[in-house]
Order: structure tokens, then C-alpha cells, then sequence
């Protein structure tokens, strides 16, 4: 599903120039569920960004179900995020004038979809996520756990190829982190493939494959026995 | 580009804040206000001075004799004569596209003594030796009886038309009119109508205490023989008196022997000339009008690019999510724009709404009043100038939402999502 082939990338802040991935190797089949584990500053993020198409490498390959992600112009990265991509972001990043609803239909309002369908199938996701009586929310009306599940049910709306999903877990008590990997455990389930970047270990636990990363490159990739998140709760 | 869920994102996005979309949109309401009023007021101006004409026959110039200033083939300076009525032919037939050239003879006067008489009555009118055509220049409502005609040229006869203001002096309320007779200079002429003129001129009254009898009747009545007092020409629509003026005064110049450089012999007014500088002060008036009013809405404008900038930079991490989901730059851009085009026309439309309803009380005012004296009529906007004010509108909405719209596209996805 994804391919990456010698990934570098650096910044330059200043005079100074900062190179964050050193030559990143690294695939991941379909139906995986991958945590990406790393200190701050060990590059995570950007890889993760690099993944989402928000960001470029320097150089190096990255194929995305086997398509060619390369110098792509705005308009066509917007397509392939919209096509291929969830994002699923720390801060939820819900847009707090629109309802729940509204918000899950986001996505498929830039795929052009008519504004009935639209509804009905952002419904189906809410729904999906437990939250159907909590529609004609605003965000700031839901807890930091709903939020998540209308924020992972607006990643799922376009039904994409891989879910991207930057520390979902990062503004969440214990049991809301544990639900929400509850609720990601059962749609990678479904066979979807997701990404998580994460540096907290029980999180990264309940996934299916840890990657370590540290100053840029991956110094650790492992398949684990996956930890249900459901004995928690 | 126009289907409801954009009107929808639209309207969502401008009601998140909806006091400051208020006070920014009070911007533009006011400029465009501004803008209206002064076009209007303008109008209202120019509706009140053209009033004044009176629907005169604005082509039109007058024309008397003065006294020579130069000699010429053996005649003295300072000579006085008199146009003939042959002039009259001799200008028609050399001059081409007249329409009117009306000869006049005048009893009467500024300060004339009384020089009218019935019964007991008397008064002081100018009394007029007039063709016909001269009502197509100067006119009046005949509010009875009729107007002078061919026939009674033709005949001399001795017949008047009066001045409603000369028939409040020399009749009683009440009395006929028509029929009866009246004693100018100690010739009766015989009352065959009354009329009312309309415009001020600034003498307005003074307009009304007139009488008018046929030129030929005049000069006989009156010792005039073959003497022409002053001219009243009007030329036809499309050619312009100031052109033709020079070739009326050289037939007359030649005609009465004078020299062709002698500018002082012959006394005119160009109405058609005053009439276009009274004209040209209207169009300046309406620049200014437009220059102020568009400076007043552009600072409205200018208000509303700064609020979209700081609505982008206050949005840059739902433009970033936006992005992540899917926007193009071009449906970014198109939000931004969109978002201040429509807050531009709704408050334009407002500050037009609200100008034209403080135009429809002021001219509900103003019906109340008698405006016949007044130099303000009717002030008002065409259709035109609203459609230009929304083209500005349209424009400025534009302008306003460019430098916004550009910025946000420039927001990279990476950066708006930026957690810390």
C-alpha cells in the first residue's frame, strides 16, 4: 500500500540547515495497523507529513498504492489527499461553526458529491462511530472523545486508502484514548490500512507494528502481538 | 459556483462573527450611502435650475442693435439703425438649419410707466409684437381662449394675449375675459387669450404680466413701419446656435452697411452657450459627486480586505483542515472571495436601500412645498446610476477579497496544522 524508498528531507531555518529523515526505508501492506513511535524530534511528524502529502521530500520514492507521489502541483495533492487519505489530527481540528454533521460531510462536499447523498452517507459514518444523536452538534458542544469520533468518522467519509492518524490520542484521558483505539482497532478490523504516530508505549501497543524511529531514521520495525484496547475499558 | 451548500458555507462563515461583519459591512453601507445621496442631491440641483428654463428652446440666441464702433464705406461711427423686417427673410433664406426667426417689437419695459388701461384699472406690462412661432420658444400655457396665429398677421388684427398676472390687475376675480377689450397706449386690442408661463429665470412673476399681439398690428399700432426691435432665433436640433451665430451676425452686418470687424454693433445672448455652462457645471457636479462617493466607499472597502485578512489568519487552521480534506486552492480562493464579494453587495445593497429611502422622504418633503421658486426638484438616482454602483460594488468585493484570498492559498497545509 505504501512504499518508501531512501526518504530525505531536511529544513532550513536560517543559515542553519536541518536534516529531520536520513534515508527512511519502509513499506506497509494493506490491511496494517502501524504505529510510529520516536522522541520529539526524531522526525515522526514529518514522515507522517510526507505521508499526508502536506509536505515534500528532498528526495527519495514514495509510492502510494502504487501511484507515484511526486511533484505534485496543489490541485492534484488536494485530489490524492482527498482519494486516497484520512487525517486524523491531535487537536481534532473540527471546524467549531459547523455541526458534527456538517463536518463529517466535509470531505465529500470537495469530491463535489450532491448535498442529499452527502448527508446521508455522513449520517452512516456518525452512526458508525456512535454519535447519530449527537448530528447537529457544534464541536464545542461534544467532549474531547466525541470529537475524536467525529473528527475519525470525517477521515473515513471519503473512504479512503490509509488513515493518517498524528498522536489521536495526544489530548485524551486514559479511558477516552483507550475507546477511541477501540474504535480504530475495529475499522482496521474492516480491513482499512491506518498510521499512527504516537510516542506514548501503551498506545503503540495496540497496534499491530511498531516502527521506532530516532534521529531520523528507523532504528526499530517490529510486528507485535496486537493488545486489545476493549480489555481496558 | 453558485449552489446552495456554497451559499451555505458562505452564510456560515460570515454569521460565526456576527458583530464584526456588521461593523465592517457598515463601511461599505456608508460609502455607497454617501455615494447615492450626493448623485442625488446633484440631480436634484440640476432638475431645480433646469426648472428655471422653463422648457425654453435652449438652441435658441437674441439678437438687437447697438451702436457702430467703427466707420465703414463712408458712415460715421457711432451710428445707430434699426433691423428690418426683411432681415428676417434675408436670414432664413442665407443661414442655413433655422428653425425660428422671430422678430420683436416691445412697448414697455423695466421701470415703464403704466402704459395699459381698462376702466379704471391700469398697469405696466411689456407689451410684445409677436409671430406665432414664438410660443414654440418661449412657452406658455394658454389657460383660455388662444394663441396668436397666421390669420390675425395677416389681417393686423388687433388682438392681445394676456398674462394671467395681467388679468388679476385689470380685471375682477371672476369677470370674463375673453372678448373684452383693453387700451395699450390708447389703442384698444381686443382679448383673445391668457396664458400662464412656466420657469423662474428669477422673475418669475414678472412673467406672468405680459401681452402678447401680432407683430403686424404692433408696427401699425405703434408707428414701428418696417423696424425690427430685437430677434429671437433658434436653431433646429443638431446644429448649435454658437456655431451659426457668426453667419447670422455677418448677414446683418452686411445688410446694414456695417463693418465686418465691428464686434460691438450688434447686441446678442446665447442662450444655447449658458445653457451648456450651466450644463458642464452639472457633469462636474456629478464627477465630484462620483469621486467622493467612491473615495468614502473605498475606505469602506479597505475596511472590509483588512477584516478578511484577519478572518484568513484567524481561519488558517480550518483553511489547513480544509486542505488536508481535499480543497483545491482554487475552492479556497473562491470561499475568500466569495465570502467578500457577497459581505460587499448585501451592505452596498443596504446603503441603497437606505440612500433611496432617505431620497423618497426628502422628496416627499418637497411634494408638500411649491418648488416652482426653488433650486432643488426631484432629487433622485436612475436605474443606471444603481447599476453602476453595483458594478462597483461587484468590483470593490473583488479587490477587497484578492490580497485575503491570495494569502490563504499561500498557507501551507503543514504549517495550518502546526498543533503547539
Amino acid at each position: 500500500m505504501i512504499e518508501i524508498k531512501d526518504l530525505h528531507k531536511s529544513y532550513k531555518t536560517g543559515s542553519n540547515s536541518l536534516h529531520v529523515l536520513k534515508g527512511i526505508n519502509f513499506n506497509v501492506a494493506e490491511g496494517e495497523l502501524v504505529s510510529i513511535m520516536g522522541s520529539s524530534g526524531s522526525g515522526k511528524s514529518t514522515l507522517l507529513n510526507i505521508l499526508g502529502m502536506l509536505d515534500e521530500a528532498d528526495s527519495g520514492t514514495y509510492k502510494l498504492d502504487g501511484v507515484p507521489i511526486k511533484n505534485l502541483n496543489e490541485k492534484i495533492a488536494a485530489r490524492y489527499r482527498n482519494k486516497f487519505l484520512g487525517f486524523i489530527f491531535q487537536s481534532f481540528n473540527l471546524i467549531n461553526y459547523k455541526t458534527a454533521l456538517d463536518n463529517v460531510a466535509l470531505p465529500l462536499y470537495y469530491q463535489g458529491m450532491k448535498r442529499k447523498e452527502r448527508i446521508e452517507k455522513a449520517m452512516a459514518y456518525l452512526d458508525k462511530v456512535g454519535l447519530t444523536p449527537w448530528a447537529q452538534h457544534l464541536p464545542n458542544e461534544l467532549s474531547g472523545g466525541q470529537k475524536q469520533r467525529v473528527a475519525i468518522a470525517r477521515a473515513l467519509a471519503s473512504d479512503p486508502k490509509v488513515l493518517l492518524a498524528d498522536e489521536p490520542t495526544g489530548a485524551l484521558d486514559t479511558k477516552t484514548s483507550y475507546e477511541v483505539m477501540d474504535l480504530i482497532q475495529k475499522i482496521n478490523e474492516e480491513g482499512r490500512t491506518i498510521l499512527i504516530v504516537t510516542h506514548e508505549h501503551d498506545i503503540a501497543e495496540m497496534t499491530k507494528r511498531i516502527v521506532n524511529l530516532k534521529d531520523g531514521l528507523i532504528i526499530d520495525d517490529k510486528k507485535i502481538d496486537q493488545v486489545k484496547a476493549l480489555q481496558h475499558v | 459556483m453558485f449552489s446552495r451548500d456554497n451559499w451555505d458555507e458562505i452564510l456560515e462563515a460570515l454569521s460565526a462573527n456576527w458583530f464584526r461583519t456588521v461593523l465592517t459591512a457598515f463601511g461599505v453601507l456608508w460609502g455607497i450611502f454617501i455615494l447615492v445621496i450626493l448623485l442625488a442631491a446633484g440631480k436634484g440641483l440640476e432638475n431645480g435650475v433646469k426648472q428655471g428654463f422653463g422648457g425654453m428652446a435652449t438652441n435658441s440666441m437674441f439678437m438687437w442693435t447697438q451702436v457702430t464702433s467703427k466707420p465703414y464705406k463712408g458712415l460715421p461711427k457711432g451710428r445707430r439703425y434699426n433691423f428690418k423686417i426683411d432681415d428676417v427673410a434675408a436670414i432664413k433664406r442665407e443661414v442655413p438649419n433655422m428653425r425660428f426667426v422671430s422678430p420683436r417689437n416691445q412697448l414697455g419695459g423695466f421701470g415703464g410707466g403704466n402704459n395699459v388701461t381698462r376702466g379704471l384699472n391700469t398697469g405696466a406690462f411689456n407689451v410684445y409684437g409677436d409671430y406665432p412661432e414664438i410660443i414654440q420658444q418661449e412657452p406658455m400655457d394658454i389657460t383660455s381662449g388662444r394663441f396668436i396665429n397666421y390669420s390675425d398677421i395677416n389681417d393686423k388684427r388687433k388682438v392681445a394675449v394676456i398674462g394671467e398676472g395681467v388679468r388679476t390687475t385689470l380685471y375682477e376675480p371672476g369677470e370674463e375675459v375673453l372678448g373684452s377689450y383693453i387700451k395699450v397706449s390708447g389703442v384698444n386690442f381686443m382679448v383673445i387669450g391668457t396664458y400662464k408661463k412656466k420657469g423662474n429665470n428669477g422673475n418669475a412673476e414678472e412673467n406672468q404680466k405680459q401681452i402678447y399681439v401680432p407683430f403686424t398690428a404692433f408696427s401699425q399700432a405703434f408707428n414701428m413701419g418696417n423696424n425690427v426691435g430685437w430677434m429671437a432665433i433658434t436653431a433646429q436640433d443638431g446644429s448649435s446656435i454658437t456655431n451659426l451665430k457668426g453667419d447670422v451676425i455677418e448677414v446683418i452686418k452686411t445688410r446694414h452697411s456695417i463693418h465686418p470687424e465691428d464686434d460691438r454693433a450688434v447686441g446678442n445672448f446665447d442662450l444655447f452657450e449658458e445653457f451648456n455652462k450651466i450644463n458642464g457645471l452639472f457633469v462636474a457636479l456629478k464627477g465630484v459627486a462620483y469621486f467622493v462617493g467612491i473615495l468614502v466607499l473605498l475606505s469602506g472597502i479597505i475596511g472590509i480586505s483588512n477584516i478578511m485578512l484577519i478572518v484568513v489568519k484567524e481561519r488558517t487552521n480550518e483553511i489547513g483542515v480544509r486542505r488536508a480534506l481535499g480543497a483545491t486552492p482554487w475552492a479556497i480562493r473562491g470561499q475568500i472571495l466569495m465570502e467578500s464579494i457577497f459581505l460587499t453587495i448585501i451592505s452596498g445593497m443596504a446603503g441603497i436601500v437606505l440612500a433611496t429611502g432617505v431620497i423618497a422622504l426628502v422628496n416627499k418633503a418637497l411634494s408638500g412645498m411649491d418648488t416652482s421658486e426653488m433650486m432643488f426638484l426631484n432629487p433622485s438616482v436612475n436605474l443606471g446610476v444603481v447599476i453602476t454602483a453595483l458594478a462597483i460594488l461587484i468590483i470593490s468585493g473583488l479587490l477587497a477579497g484578492l490580497i485575503p484570498a491570495q494569502n490563504a492559498i499561500k498557507i501551507k497545509p503543514v504549517d495550518a496544522l502546526r498543533t503547539e
